[in-house]
């Protein structure tokens, strides 16, 4: 059996996804990133290895999310995109009639306008990261909730509490306050729901044409008072799709499997690729005064990619490497 | 007099090429890096644009390098930036330095006045020869720039025509006669000219719309132009200084026919000036929807008053005329990782919505 690998290395969470060659989801994997992207990439590799089915051969890999350069060289990726076009194509292939794409990762929230199965238009969170998921861990530990069940907390909520959403510092404080004159902590949260989806829609969504079906995506998708903030919000149904966690991933590996279906190869390292010793290490170009800083990844002592140089001189493209000694 | 100018894009050749000619001692300031916007974002007021931030960066480097004439561009609002040359002198007084402020606003009446001062041992005639080699250099620098956005997403090697065209530039900046400097512009045309090209396949065109600065400094817009190109999609800018002298100064017919082009094209949607280049930024996207461009990418300083006019009535243009429009605001807190998504996202957008067309186009006339 074909399988393809999505890897998806976020600045908060690393996902992994397994599908079939129809594009059915296999294996999905959510690990912590921790800020250390290279151990947590090997370690979801020796994971994966693990859940693999016997029979399955992995035709091909595809990196996203904000460590997408890195994880590729890893994994050694055919396909490396950012993570705007993976969530587009994981909605799509799940939620084929799908017109938006909301998303709110770790550190990020974006939308994403579709019309008959393409992209037309989209935005991501320019000056702010009020009300995404880092925020909502931080204010979930403040009131000793677990994350996993502070959605289920607002949905207990029966009078509405307004909270300012607009900036993380003052919700925090309006949250506070609102705890001191003694409202009940359901209500805060429930508040709090709304001034997110409420910021959402007037930053990230402003100007654009939400229409439905509407598909909620993302470690936050996770949260059900937010998803009700947004259906009470936006007036209609919101998807939340089984796998909205790990969507990202599952696009990188669709896109994987569209890139080798074209080149009729595929560049992975194996599953061994989890034991290699990797040693990243970036330095300052000091040729011109663009003072450049170039990112190096060894394996086993030797330079597998360089990257981050405007000029190109330091520039080691990692498929070249491999072609090249595939050659010898 | 050592004179000083604030640097935009390939601007400081000209300005070099002028004051030098005038007999000035020209101290240019040092290129703008991360430095020179952190100098600036210092002392600037957190609300102006970036525009005043990285020229006043400029300033007080030059000024340390032994600069006591600062030669600024005025203008009469709605735009800031005519006043940014009195603010950013009250700054550099605060700061102690001495440095005086001259500021040249977009008439010639002004102007020729203003650059007589500057040159007081020269003739009229002196001046007008330094005007016109400042001007044929201006014209070679955009010229080259203008080629190399064509060539860059065809070469075999991007990263080629980046090299030329800096050696160019170089050779440029060497040239003192109107003579050298076509030698100059004419062996770099060539260089570019006699790259390895890809085979010839249709390419994503993609313009470049918005305020002027942002647009035209490469430190600012992260090397938009460099990123698009080298994703193989022809940029086409549509600011260039020449343009504007062309227009504004030199009042010359051919300019101001397209500058009023571009104004009745506007006219549905913003019928009057905004400042800056609001009304530009919503003529020129529609003449570049008519003209049946993939996209649009407007560029804009965070704060910026005109264009932010123009970004509100972007979306609707975008919708009736059926193409893509995205808008980046920048600032000293944007980031790579981030505009470098959004360009990639944008370039895979319009990539799909095209092979959807040609799809759509064999379903109805066979392929």
């Amino acid at each position: 059996m074909n399988v393809y690998l999505g890897a998806d290395v976020g600045s908060v969470s690393t996902n992994m996804a397994l599908v079939d060659g129809l594009g059915n989801v296999l294996e999905t994997l959510y690990m912590r990133t921790q800020g250390q992207p290279v151990q947590t990439v090997q370690e979801a590799l020796k994971n994966m290895a693990g859940s693999l089915p016997v029979t399955a051969k992995v035709e091909g890999v595809g990196t996203t999310g904000s460590g997408r350069m890195l994880a590729s060289v890893l994994v050694g990726a055919d396909a490396v995109k950012n993570e705007i076009t993976a969530h587009a194509v994981a909605a799509l292939h799940l939620v084929p009639e799908v017109h938006t794409v909301l998303e709110i990762g770790g550190q990020d929230s974006k939308i994403i306008i579709l019309r008959d199965g393409i992209v037309t238009d989209f935005a991501m969170n320019t000056v702010c990261a009020a009300g995404t998921g880092a925020f909502l861990d931080q204010q979930a530990a403040r009131l000793n909730i677990p994350i996993e069940e502070f959605g289920e907390h607002a949905l207990q909520s029966s009078t509405p509490v307004r909270i300012a959403g607009r900036c993380a510092v003052f919700a925090e404080s309006d949250m506070i306050h609102k705890q001191q004159t003694g409202h009940s902590i359901p209500d805060i949260i429930n508040g709090l729901c709304e001034a997110l989806v409420r910021n959402y829609l007037n930053n990230v969504a402003r100007g654009k044409d939400v229409g439905a079906p509407i598909v909620f995506q993302g470690g936050v998708a996770a949260n059900t008072g937010i998803r009700r903030a947004f259906e009470r919000a936006l007036g209609t149904e919101v998807v939340v799709p089984r796998h909205h966690g790990v969507m990202g991933a599952i696009g990188a590996a669709l896109l994987a499997r569209e890139e080798t279906v074209r080149t009729g190869r595929t560049f992975f390292r194996g599953f061994s690729a989890g034991d290699l010793r990797y040693r990243p290490r970036s330095f300052e170009c000091q040729g011109c005064e663009n003072l450049c800083e170039v990112v190096e990844i060894n394996i086993e002592g030797d330079v597998a990619a360089r990257w981050g140089d405007r000029c190109g001189k330091w520039n080691i493209d990692f498929k070249e490497k491999l072609k090249n000694s595939c050659l010898i | 007099m050592r004179v000083t100018f604030p640097r935009m894009g390939a601007l400081d050749l000209t300005f070099n090429t002028l004051f030098k000619q005038l007999g000035a001692e020209v101290v240019p300031p040092p290129p703008a890096t991360k430095a020179t916007l952190a100098l600036g974002v210092k002392h600037a007021p957190e609300f102006a644009c970036l525009p005043l931030k990285l020229m006043l960066g400029n300033f007080i480097q030059a000024v340390e390098l032994g600069a006591d004439t600062i030669v600024m561009c005025g203008g009469c609002g709605p735009c800031r930036l005519g006043h940014y040359a009195q603010v950013q002198q009250q700054i550099l007084e605060d700061l102690g330095y001495r440095a005086r402020v001259v500021v040249l606003e977009a008439s010639v009446c002004d102007l020729l006045p203003k650059i007589r001062h500057l040159a007081p041992h020269k003739s009229w005639r002196e001046i007008l020869r330094a005007i016109n080699i400042a001007w044929v250099k201006m014209n070679a620098s955009d010229g080259i720039e203008s080629l190399m956005l064509k060539i860059r997403p065809r070469a075999v090697k991007p990263r080629a025509v980046t090299e030329i065209y800096e050696q160019g530039l170089q050779l440029l900046a060497a040239a003192h006669t109107v003579e050298e400097i076509r030698t100059a512009h004419r062996e770099t045309f060539a260089a570019v000219k006699a790259l390895p090209l890809r085979a010839e396949k249709p390419l994503l065109r993609i313009g470049i719309v918005g305020e002027l600065f942002v647009a035209l400094e490469p430190l600012v817009n992260q090397e938009i132009e460099r990123r698009l190109g080298e994703l193989q999609v022809e940029v086409k800018r549509t600011l260039y200084v020449s343009e504007w002298v062309r227009s504004h100064l030199l009042w010359s017919r051919q300019a101001r026919k397209q500058r009023r082009a571009v104004k009745d094209a506007a006219q549905p949607y913003l019928g009057h000036w905004v400042g800056g280049h609001g009304l530009e930024s919503i003529g020129r996207t529609i003449q570049l929807a008519q003209a049946g461009f993939d996209g649009v990418i407007q560029v804009l300083p965070f704060t910026c008053m005109p264009e932010i006019v123009a970004k509100s009535i972007l979306p609707q243009i975008s919708k009736d005329y059926g193409m893509p429009v995205m808008t980046l605001v920048l600032d000293e807190h944007a980031g790579e990782a981030g505009i470098m998504t959004r360009i990639e996202a944008f370039v895979d957008l319009l990539e799909r919505r095209r092979k959807q067309e040609d799809v759509r186009y064999e379903r109805i006339f066979g392929s």
